[in-house]
């Protein structure tokens, strides 16, 4: 019974983490007033680049962090669209989803003689404890090192959101940019800075699929994880803690899913792989209802407009 | 001067510099990792237009993806995200295929049937979205996300049955014949048919070939009608009301909680009659076992985008999507470059979609400045 439960709690935190990435990096964007659409595609590049970084050089470190620089450096795309030409941050966003695929594939045949997944790295990233032998109760709880990051990472951005300047800054911007152009705010510079940083999480999130829960990169890796970060961010509410928990309550569908998988129930796997989304919609009718987006929220900023 | 700056306003305008930005990155890409972009586009045109063939492909190709274009273009048009479009479309093909295979009518009978099951299943999963933010304010993106899981689930759970799973395969009988929407399905294959086409090999090339069906036929019907909705009726001015502000619709007397249902159901039935036509017109006339989503929806979702939501424009860019896609299938037998190159181009069109709705504003930018000269 307790097997299960430390087992349970295992795959909730295994199967969140790629999502806490990428949600947290939505909220960022979003929370400075730009709409990131775009999270797929940017966890699409990071998983991608993540693990050919690390099968080429054997550091598995190496390439997460290029993978959080190929998040960023497709988000600046967003950026420079949604801020400094004003497009429409929908329309940026989606094409961002389908370029990050499009590369990330194209990036993967050319590295690999025409292939469309790359070869399975020889080190992942390491668990908590360490070595994988370790056997019993805390077997299940060994859990890979993105998994605490991504803690560290929701507490981090609670911190900076709630109890510093730049936190206050970046709400200001995203629920009144006019009138925190009138304070000295530079609107621009903090939507730029919010965006990349987004990416940048977008990309760690991808490469947590692929450098640590499998290790290598495929077609299926990411495969709508970034679309649910996206639905997380909504969820909730704009808040790394709402993220955070969203997040969780969904990794944790997801395991329930596995565990009664694998027990002798009667229902078809099919139907029973439909619960995390049925369970999302039906904790959405009970509990959250109605979740209000920062104001600015994919408008962009123009100076002097009413 | 003045004339220059009503074409920049044209959308129309704006797209084609999009497409041909498109055009020139990924030229830039291709050169870059030393391929030909003047062979590749070679290739990738001679794939749309060198045989009749292929032109017919394109054309069938087309018809779902303008459909799930017109679906999210009309939503768009009331304010509303139909991200739910692809969902809506595996509803259509599931509810087409069951009905397909539950009942035999004849043609006349049998075709109406199955393409409205699959009308109304994806009406009724548009409407369930609407009808959640109506009601609980919950935001369409999520569900919509939710919902399309949902869908994939059903359709693998559906080919799984025992009543409608084929043996030794991964997906469902067969639909039966009398509801298949192909042209001239019975007589091409008929021993007078098969004569006459042999004396015709163009026709022969493009009618035996290829699945020509009456799904594009349907998709222009419902690109005009929705236009014709949107614009000339009263129900078309609450909607497009509520998508350009809802507090002000609401207070003009206009139900908003309503027209986001009736909105939504719409864009769902558009959907899923892409899903249905999809099973009556085109091989193999069946679901199958799902690894990943096909697709329809999602890039109905860039088809709206380019076509700027015009309804009728989805028309043009959907014959656009198909043809790159089949057209670009072609480049990594002829020439190695990977076929993926197209996703990318189809992506960077549609980033600068994004980025020319500057240019109408510069255009009157430019007029402004003229004026203050004159003066």
């Amino acid at each position: 019974m307790l097997d299960n439960l430390f087992l349970l709690i295992g795959i909730t935190l295994m199967y969140s983490t790629p999502l806490i990435f990428g949600g947290l990096g939505g909220m960022v964007s979003e929370r400075s007033g730009v709409v990131n659409i775009g999270i797929e595609g940017m966890m699409t590049v990071g998983a991608a680049t993540g693990v050919s970084v690390a099968y080429f050089t054997g550091n598995p470190w190496f390439g997460f962090l290029c993978a959080g620089l190929a998040g960023g450096l497709i988000a600046l795309l967003h950026a420079i669209a949604s801020i400094t030409f004003k497009a429409d941050q929908t329309i940026s966003g989606i094409a961002i989803n389908l370029m990050g695929s499009g590369i990330s594939l194209f990036m993967c045949r050319l590295l690999f003689d025409g292939a469309t997944h790359t070869p399975a790295v020889e080190r992942k990233i390491p668990k908590l404890f360490g070595d994988t032998r370790i056997t019993g109760v805390a077997k299940n709880l060994n859990v890979d090192l993105t998994v605490i990051f991504a803690l560290v990472l929701a507490v981090v951005l609670w911190f900076v959101f709630y109890k510093t300047k730049w936190g206050l800054r970046i709400r200001a911007v995203g629920e009144h940019p006019a009138a925190a152009d009138t304070l000295g705010i530079n609107v621009a510079l903090t939507r730029y800075v919010c965006v990349v940083i987004s990416g940048v999480l977008a990309g760690f999130g991808g490469a947590s699929v692929t450098l640590a829960i499998i290790s290598q990169f495929s077609p299926t890796a990411i495969s709508g994880q970034g679309f649910i970060a996206l639905a997380a961010v909504i969820f909730g509410k704009w808040t790394p803690h709402g993220v955070y928990g969203a997040c969780l309550l969904f990794g944790f569908a997801q395991a329930l899913t596995i565990i009664l998988g694998g027990g002798n129930f009667a229902v078809p796997s099919q139907i029973l792989s439909m619960l995390p989304y049925v369970l999302t919609i039906i904790i959405l009718i009970l509990f959250v209802g109605r979740s209000v987006a920062p104001k600015a929220s994919g408008v962009a900023y123009e100076k002097g407009a009413r | 001067m003045e004339k220059i700056v009503n074409l920049l306003k044209k959308q129309i305008t704006s797209t084609i510099i999009a497409i041909l930005c498109g055009f020139i990155v990924v030229a830039i890409l291709l050169t870059l990792t030393g391929y030909s972009p003047f062979e590749a586009f070679g290739i990738l045109f001679n794939g749309i237009f060198s045989k009749p063939k292929y032109i017919s492909q394109v054309i069938i190709k087309a018809t779902p993806i303008i459909l799930t274009g017109i679906s999210v273009a009309f939503a768009f048009k009331v304010g509303l995200f139909n991200i739910g479009a692809e969902g809506q479309y595996i509803m259509g093909t599931i509810a087409a295929t069951v009905a397909g295979i539950l009942f035999d009518f004849p043609p006349v009978l049998q075709i109406p049937v199955v393409v409205l099951s699959g009308v109304c299943a994806g009406g009724i999963y548009g409407a369930i979205v609407g009808f959640l933010k109506a009601k609980y304010g919950i935001h369409e993106v999520i569900t919509s996300i939710m919902l399309n899981w949902i869908a994939f689930y059903l359709g693998n759970f559906v080919v799984n049955t025992q009543r409608f799973h084929q043996p030794d395969s991964t997906g469902t009988y067969i639909i039966n014949e009398s509801g298949f929407t192909m042209f001239l399905y019975g007589w091409k294959r008929s021993e007078e048919g098969k004569a006459f086409l042999m004396e015709h090999p163009v026709l022969l090339d493009v009618i035996l070939k290829t699945d020509v069906n009456f799904g594009i036929v349907f998709a222009i019907i419902v690109a005009v009608a929705v236009a014709i909705l949107l614009k000339k009726t009263t129900k078309g001015y609450e909607l497009r009301s509520v998508g350009f502000n809802k507090d002000a619709a609401e207070f003009a007397g206009i139900d908003v909680k309503k027209n986001i249902l009736h909105a939504m159901l719409i864009a769902g039935a558009v959907a899923g009659l892409a899903g249905a036509l999809t099973i009556t017109g085109m091989s193999p006339h069946k679901i199958s076992t799902m690894g990943t989503f096909e697709n329809y929806g999602f890039n109905g979702m860039s088809v709206a985008l380019i076509a700027g939501s015009s309804p009728i424009g989805c028309i043009f860019a959907g014959l656009l999507f198909a043809g790159l896609l089949y057209g670009g299938g072609s480049l990594q037998s002829a020439i190695g470059a990977p076929s993926e190159i197209i996703n990318i181009m189809i992506g960077t069109i549609v980033f600068f979609v994004a980025l020319t709705k500057i240019v109408p504003v510069l255009a009157d930018k430019l007029v402004k400045r003229g004026e203050k000269h004159a003066r």
